[in-house]
């Protein structure tokens, strides 16, 4: 057997890694919100009882497409 | 945000006006700002603020009282949840004031708030929040109250209370996408050696084993990822109809048999690539044109419209939350300000002023005597009423108007699409062709009998063509969404453009709901005593008292005292000097005289009668232009619920008189494009609120106009912003040349199909060619569509937000 066809089994095995990936990724919900994650990321982790007098320099601006 | 003589509340950016209530140092405009503000500050959530500028929202409910009581009622209760297990809850809810990075670092830390919290997480997209609770800690009820405390109320309504009935996103498209990408890619990895094979150098025993590796991978892409197009091809052929998943599965099928056979009987390699990237294509216009609003809804009825529950008094004055199906004939029911009323019912106590803006789009509260039947849907505004039902939820004159049977059916036959009609003749002509090119060769070489047959089927597989529709419908949706316009399917955009008659609501629609033209030619008062209205009206809610509030420019002044008479008038004092504003009967003492067409408030100073405001509604913004342009090439017709006090107006603007209708009931307009569409037209009917619902889903396309596109509106075809009502003509401009580029991606996927044919007919065609052909095709006209899409948007002048 030529070692193609070994490099051939395990290139289509390497694929098929990522397809059960990607299933899994849209199993986990992972495409029904594509905004809220990103703006979740930039949030920083503080403890509740720190002081509220603090120096945060993120600032997200977004076009707000609700008038409110 | 605020220019340098304002000052902007710290928590909701209006302007504060001169009185700002200042706290810890910030400024509010309102005691109910600096509320919320308390309650964050209380619990350390301040970093609220930080992340972006006032992001709060202006709290325009008064007070949550027992508004939430219903949801300690158990059976209430189990109809929301999600889950309930060993005092762990799991609850979603819609909460339409999610507007920006804030409100999400809120919601989601609501854990800081009580200990009862454990997760929050948002859906900014679809404006929802999942929370799960412990109810050792915090009951339903408070959790919605500490919601509502910091103005983020949620929605619950009737349609919440199929739990666990709601639709799931459709993941199928995704995973047959998938499928399809990773067979695809493997194919043609394993047949590119087959595309250099000129000299035959390739050995035979890779050639062959390729072929059967392509063999077993293609597998999944025709019996999985490709089924959804022999569902629909044999479902319209029950129909007796062609459509253009028929030509496809057609190609399909023998394209597979034809690969099977050749490469079993190790005649050649098939055309398995071209197969895989046919099937992947397909389904990438499938997933490009199902664009979907999630935050939208376009199927509301009175049910996401209607409350959970509706509290009782039974005959010892005891009151109770009950749930609103429950609701008896005969029942007493309190209504408190803000809420609704579920069902057709008798007044028995209070003042009740009735709002029917989402009903008919008129949003000036009309009083109602004790006695007096009051229908469902309306909003009370004031105090607390009291009513007995008089008819069950389901039997409302509003719900009767829901339920009437409407055949949406038909509203698909109707129109014969294009591409229905294109596949029809092109189907035929492609059978036809390769039956001819197989009966040439059958008296003139029988051995190429089954290779032109197949190769015309093969070749002619409309992949272009069927790609056409959903890139085009697809960018003409997301344009159209950019610039405030939302269509619930791409299809619509191909009725749209077909239309040749419209239909306008006039309340709400050519109307601005929110603002009023004030006439002060009947009242006569000087510089003193306007001041002394302004300040009287500023501490009023009531909508005409906002527009005066708005219309006078002067000065105010502190009230010594403020009473506000639900659906008569307000009386105040300042400095010894007393002010009526409201009603003929509240202010001079007479009764209200007959034909009179326009709202009135009256008004005198100690007891000395000025006269009144005549107030109208204010039209929008350019509706002369929108039907001085549209009267050229559309028939247009009015329908008002109102008296005809201005069909003066709308006769000088609308050239025909008979198609201007006043004082039509909601069934009136629905029978009226009834007729329209019988007399062969196709209509575009325009309304806002529920008594044009009827006649929006009766008509071919249905745009509901809003204020705030999430909230309330009555099930449609389209959404629009009511700010950009003026960009109709464009719109619909829009799709007109939308179908132009189809027309001519039609051609040119006909070019692509004469060449292959060409090849097919004599007996030429090569899986090469085919692989080459094939996605050449697909790619040329995916690419002019976008191209000219973006093209036809730009000069279309629209005002086109970056999504």
């Amino acid at each position: 057997m030529s070692a193609l066809f070994v490099l051939i089994g395990f290139s289509i095995l390497v694929a098929a890694g990522f397809l059960i990936a990607f299933i899994w990724s849209v199993k986990n919900g992972q495409y029904e919100d594509e905004y809220t994650p990103s703006v979740r990321i930039l949030f920083e982790d503080k403890v509740p009882e720190e002081s509220d007098n603090n120096n945060i320099n993120v600032t997200i601006t977004k076009n707000s497409s609700n008038g409110n | 945000m605020a220019k340098s003589d304002k000052i902007a509340c710290y928590h909701c950016g209006e302007d504060c006006g001169r009185h700002p209530i200042e706290y810890d140092d910030k400024h509010f405009c309102c005691s109910g700002c600096k509320a919320v503000y308390e309650i964050l500050s209380d619990n350390a959530a301040c970093e609220y603020y930080s992340i972006e500028n006032n992001p709060g929202i202006k709290n325009i409910q008064t007070e949550i009282g027992n508004k939430f009581a219903y949801l300690d009622n158990e059976e209430i209760l189990s109809e929301i949840l999600d889950f309930s297990d060993g005092g762990i809850n799991k609850v979603k809810f819609f909460i339409p004031n999610i507007h920006c990075s804030s409100c999400i670092w809120l919601l989601e830390n609501l854990h800081r708030f009580n200990k009862g919290i454990l997760v929050s997480n948002v859906n900014f997209v679809k404006k929802e929040v999942q929370f799960t609770y412990k109810s050792e800690f915090i009951s339903l009820r408070q959790l919605v109250e500490l919601l509502a405390s910091i103005n983020y109320t949620p929605q619950i309504t009737l349609d919440d209370l199929k739990a666990g009935d709601q639709p799931k996103t459709d993941k199928k498209i995704y995973y047959k996408l998938g499928v399809a990408g990773f067979c695809f890619g493997n194919i043609m990895l394993l047949s590119f050696p087959e595309y250099l094979n000129f000299n035959k150098t390739l050995e035979e025993e890779y050639r062959t084993a390729f072929a059967y590796i392509n063999l077993v991978l293609i597998l999944p892409v025709v019996f999985y990822a490709a089924t959804d197009y022999f569902l629909s091809a044999f479902a319209s052929l029950r129909k007796k109809v062609i459509n253009i998943d028929l030509p496809i599965s057609i190609g399909i099928v023998v394209l597979f048999i034809r690969s099977l056979v050749e490469v079993v009987t190790a005649a050649d390699v098939g055309y398995l690539d071209s197969l895989a990237g046919l099937v992947f294509f397909l389904l990438i216009g499938k997933w490009y044109q199902n664009k979907t609003y999630q935050a939208l809804s376009f199927e509301r009825n009175y049910k996401s419209y209607f409350p959970v529950a509706v509290n009782t008094i039974d005959d010892d004055g005891i009151e109770s939350a009950i749930p609103l199906k429950q609701l008896k004939t005969g029942q007493r029911i309190i209504v408190r300000n803000q809420e609704l009323i579920p069902a057709d019912a008798y007044l028995m106590k209070g003042q009740a002023s009735i709002d029917y803006s989402f009903v008919s789009g008129e949003s000036t509260p009309v009083a109602k005597k004790e006695k007096d039947l009051i229908y469902a849907g309306g909003r009370q505004m004031g105090s607390a009423i009291e009513l007995v039902v008089a008819k069950e939820v389901a039997q409302s004159y509003l719900t009767e108007l829901w339920n009437q049977d409407i055949n949406t059916e038909k509203k698909e036959s109707r129109l014969n699409s294009i591409v229905n009609t294109v596949s029809h003749y092109f189907t035929a002509t492609i059978i036809l062709i390769s039956i001819l090119s197989a009966a040439y060769w059958f008296i003139f070489n029988p051995d190429n009998v089954m290779n032109a047959f197949t190769s015309g089927l093969i070749i002619a597989c409309p992949c272009a063509l069927a790609l056409t529709l959903p890139f085009a419908f697809g960018s003409a949706v997301r344009i159209y969404g950019r610039a405030g316009f939302y269509l619930k399917k791409p299809d619509i955009v191909e009725r749209l453009s077909k239309i040749d008659t419209i239909v306008f609501d006039k309340t709400g629609t050519l109307t601005k709901n929110d603002e009023f033209q004030i006439d002060d030619s009947e009242l006569i008062l000087n510089s003193n005593e306007l001041v002394l209205v302004k300040s009287a009206v500023k501490h009023s809610t009531h909508p005409l008292s906002v527009a005066i509030y708005q219309f006078i420019k002067s000065e105010l002044e502190e009230l010594d005292s403020f009473e506000e008479i639900p659906a008569a008038g307000i009386s105040a004092f300042i400095d010894d000097q007393k002010i009526k504003i409201g009603s003929q009967s509240f202010v001079t003492g007479e009764s209200k005289e007959s034909g009179v067409y326009s709202s009135r408030v009256y008004i005198s100073i100690n007891d000395d009668f000025k006269g009144y405001y005549i107030i109208k509604n204010a039209y929008r913004e350019g509706v002369e232009e929108i039907i001085g342009s549209l009267n050229k090439n559309y028939d247009l017709h009015l329908l008002s619920g109102d008296n005809e006090s201005e069909r003066q107006y709308f006769n000088q603007l609308l050239a025909k008189n008979d198609q201007i209708r006043f004082n039509q009931s909601p069934k009136d307009k629905l029978e009226y494009v009834r007729s329209l569409k019988e007399n062969g037209r196709h209509v575009l009917m325009i309304g806002d609120g529920l008594n044009d619902a009827g006649a929006l889903s009766e008509s071919e396309i249905g745009i509901s106009i809003a204020y705030n596109i999430y909230h309330f509106s009555p099930a449609c075809d389209a959404i629009l912003e009511a700010s950009k009502f003026k960009d109709l003509v464009k719109f619909i401009q829009l799709s007109k040349k939308s179908m132009n580029i189809i027309k001519m991606s039609f051609i040119i996927s006909f070019l692509y199909n004469i060449v292959g044919l060409i090849f097919a007919v004599q007996a030429f065609l090569t899986p090469v060619l085919s692989a080459i052909l094939m996605p050449i095709s697909s790619v040329t006209v995916v690419a002019f569509i976008t191209i000219a899409s973006l093209y036809n948007a730009r000069r279309s002048n629209l005002d086109l937000k970056i999504s």
